[in-house]
């Protein structure tokens, strides 16, 4: 009985499947973001003004990252159409040859760095990782510079630095020893490990998610941490006695690609090329603190005057802060993190 | 009465020779019959555990570059955090495991001892708590152990100490959050052991002379070791692959073998790097079941069926 039924049900679905491809699967697609509030802004920044826009329906889903994508093109599963990554990521499942070629006729790549324009993957937006501390501890006068941050006799207090970011933590080791900003690419890493060895007996937890970063400096766990400036905006916004500043920051992109196998590879670039035009860009930091990777997206004149000091991306607060290589990251990142690894856990 | 004894032996005899063919086949029919039962829950464990795990091991021995190699096992030693983290893991999960015995044992001993209703009220307390995400209550015990927390705070403002103690963040904030994660799955055996043991036993010895203490030591402990070795080798061996709890307690000083496998997973291309993680935390449970089952006997583990 069952098994007829579900003969019948394989010959009623291949009926329907022949009769609607044509009509319908091409114009749904799945885009798959870091959920949270960051995907909610995208929803209303990108995907729904692109789904009005092509008439096609977006579906979302959620992702960790790297290897959810691995997982899918080596496995030949493709759900996704479009998924978000961080650069380094990027460069690195580029290098793996997880992605599709994208079509820079179709999409437009001026405002974007070139750092960030690639064969398979482009820039999406910007995260900053930035110095917090508390003002209940320091007043004003806390620690400004991860040299600050680094001068334990200085600023005696508990400190928090990203554990799972390790090129992040990198970033900012490198700075703490004086090195300017526009010379920390590409990273002395064993100069930075001996930085970060300076500091790692001082620090009391090493975070490994955006949330629990926040936690600790909202619960004064810590009194100062490196911190996603998305995190750092939502904390004072929540009324924490924080301050932050994007001198000395660390600038990482995120980036979108299209999976190797995707069923709807067009229609996927023409979303992407709507996601990245500066239009719909600049309609990011409306929602969240995120900024937007087309740098034209500022030019459009939708960003209010008084919120665009606020934007990490915006070129006043590019100057300040250190641009993240994703193409450095690539050949580097396994051997750096195993490294750092065993650094910070000793 | 005579005819029939010898008729009965006479015809019993040969009739035994007869059906031993006839039992023998019987047997077999109802072991085929059995395992015909079985071959369901055969098929699915070896779908869903033979079968995934002996493919880890396969993926465990290749490289980056998908060349057979032992690369993914090397690492463990040319990379000291991995060694460090494996020594952690083993750490916390004796000290979680000793912690439960410490507090479990007495429990199940006194849930034990109560008239059936109000054991069966203070079961619920032990079980609630196990119904309850082990994220929510994680943290919670964050909440409650940090700096500005609940306990020092308390500890604090009626001047007990000056300084917050360090419960959150570290070794000691792991070691209780999972504490109390694990503790049912001590108690709950261990409770289950003791209900059986016979009251008229230790009446045989109170009987005796012996002292309470001593009916105790020498009759109802001795007894109750088959459920405490189980629920310290269910307690141990879930410690071993512990994950959301010491990510989040530990301040990320406090590395686990697992939340290593998910940095490995995510850090190597090849699905081998963290693959062989498994395999090694694996093979050193097994190891370590087989460990328990020769020192306190295959019944006492009781996660075996008897030979």
């Amino acid at each position: 009985m069952t098994k007829r039924l579900c003969i019948y049900g394989v010959a009623a679905a291949g009926l329907l499947a022949t009769v609607a491809v044509p009509a319908s699967a091409a114009d749904t697609i799945t885009v798959a973001s870091w959920g949270g509030t960051y995907q909610e802004a995208q929803t209303k920044a990108f995907f729904d003004p692109t789904a009005k826009e092509l008439g096609i329906t977006i579906k979302q889903d959620t992702t960790n990252g790297l290897d959810d994508v691995r997982l899918q093109v080596t496995g030949n599963a493709v759900k996704w159409d479009i998924t978000e990554l961080g650069a380094d990521e990027c460069a690195r499942g580029s290098k793996e040859g997880l992605f599709e070629k994208l079509d820079y006729n179709v999409i437009d790549k001026t405002g974007i760095n070139p750092k960030l324009v690639h064969d398979d993957w482009v820039g999406i937006s910007y995260t900053s990782v930035v110095l917090i501390y508390r003002t209940d501890v320091f007043g004003d006068k806390g620690p400004k510079t991860w040299a600050d941050f680094w001068d334990v006799e200085k600023f005696p207090g508990r400190r928090a630095l990203s554990g799972s970011q390790a090129t992040e933590t990198l970033s900012v080791a490198a700075l703490a020893k004086g090195i300017p900003i526009d010379k920390v690419y590409p990273v002395d890493i064993d100069g930075a490990l001996q930085s970060v060895d300076k500091v790692k007996g001082h620090i009391d937890a090493w975070w490994t998610s955006g949330a629990q970063a926040m936690q600790l400096v909202k619960d004064g766990e810590v009194d100062m941490a490196s911190i996603w400036n998305g995190r750092a905006g939502t904390l004072k916004k929540q009324g924490a006695p924080v301050s932050f500043s994007f001198d000395q920051g660390v600038l990482t992109a995120d980036c979108m690609v299209i999976p190797k196998g995707s069923k709807n590879r067009d229609i996927a670039m023409k979303a992407l090329a709507k996601f990245v035009s500066p239009d719909l860009q600049a309609n990011l930091p409306l929602y969240v603190d995120n900024g937007p990777a087309n740098e034209k997206a500022f030019e459009t004149g939708k960003i209010p005057p008084e919120r665009i000091k606020d934007i990490n991306s915006a070129p006043e607060n590019v100057k300040k802060q250190v641009l993240q290589d994703p193409a450095f990251w690539r050949d580097t990142l396994v051997e750096a993190t195993e490294k750092f690894n065993n650094l910070i856990q000793q | 009465m005579s005819i029939g004894s010898v008729s009965l032996d006479h015809v019993g005899r040969p009739d035994r020779a007869l059906n031993a063919d006839k039992l023998s086949a019987d047997a077999r029919r109802e072991a085929r019959g059995l395992f015909a039962l079985l071959s369901p829950g055969l098929l699915l464990v070896f779908a869903v555990i033979i079968v995934p795990i002996g493919w880890l091991f396969w993926l465990s021995l290749f490289d980056e570059s998908d060349q057979l190699s032992a690369a993914n096992y090397a690492r463990f030693f040319e990379q000291a955090s991995y060694i460090k983290t494996f020594v952690t893991t083993f750490k916390v999960a004796f000290a979680v495991t000793g912690a439960c015995v410490l507090f479990g044992y007495p429990l199940a001993y006194m849930l034990s001892q109560l008239p059936r209703r109000a054991a069966g009220v203070c079961l619920i307390f032990v079980i609630l708590p196990f119904w309850t995400s082990v994220l929510v209550r994680t943290y919670a015990w964050l909440v409650i152990l940090q700096r500005k927390g609940l306990v020092n705070t308390w500890l604090m403002d009626i001047g007990v100490i000056g300084q917050p103690l360090p419960l959150a963040n570290n070794f000691a904030g792991v070691v209780i959050g999972m504490t109390h994660i694990m503790l049912p799955f001590l108690v709950l055996p261990l409770y289950a052991s003791m209900k059986t043991i016979d009251v008229d036993c230790l009446r045989a010895g109170m009987n005796l002379g012996a002292s309470p203490a001593a009916t105790f030591r020498q009759i109802f402990f001795p007894l109750s070791l088959p459920g405490l070795a189980s629920g310290v080798v269910i307690v141990f061996v879930l410690c071993l692959g512990f994950f959301v709890t010491p990510a989040l307690m530990g301040g990320g000083k406090v590395i686990m073998w697992a939340m290593r496998m998910e940095q490995t997973t995510s850090l190597y291309s090849n699905w081998g790097a963290g693959a062989a993680l498994g395999v090694v935390l694996l093979a050193v449970t097994l190891a370590l079941l087989g460990l328990f089952r020769w020192l306190l006997g295959a019944r006492a583990t009781g996660v075996w069926s008897q030979r």
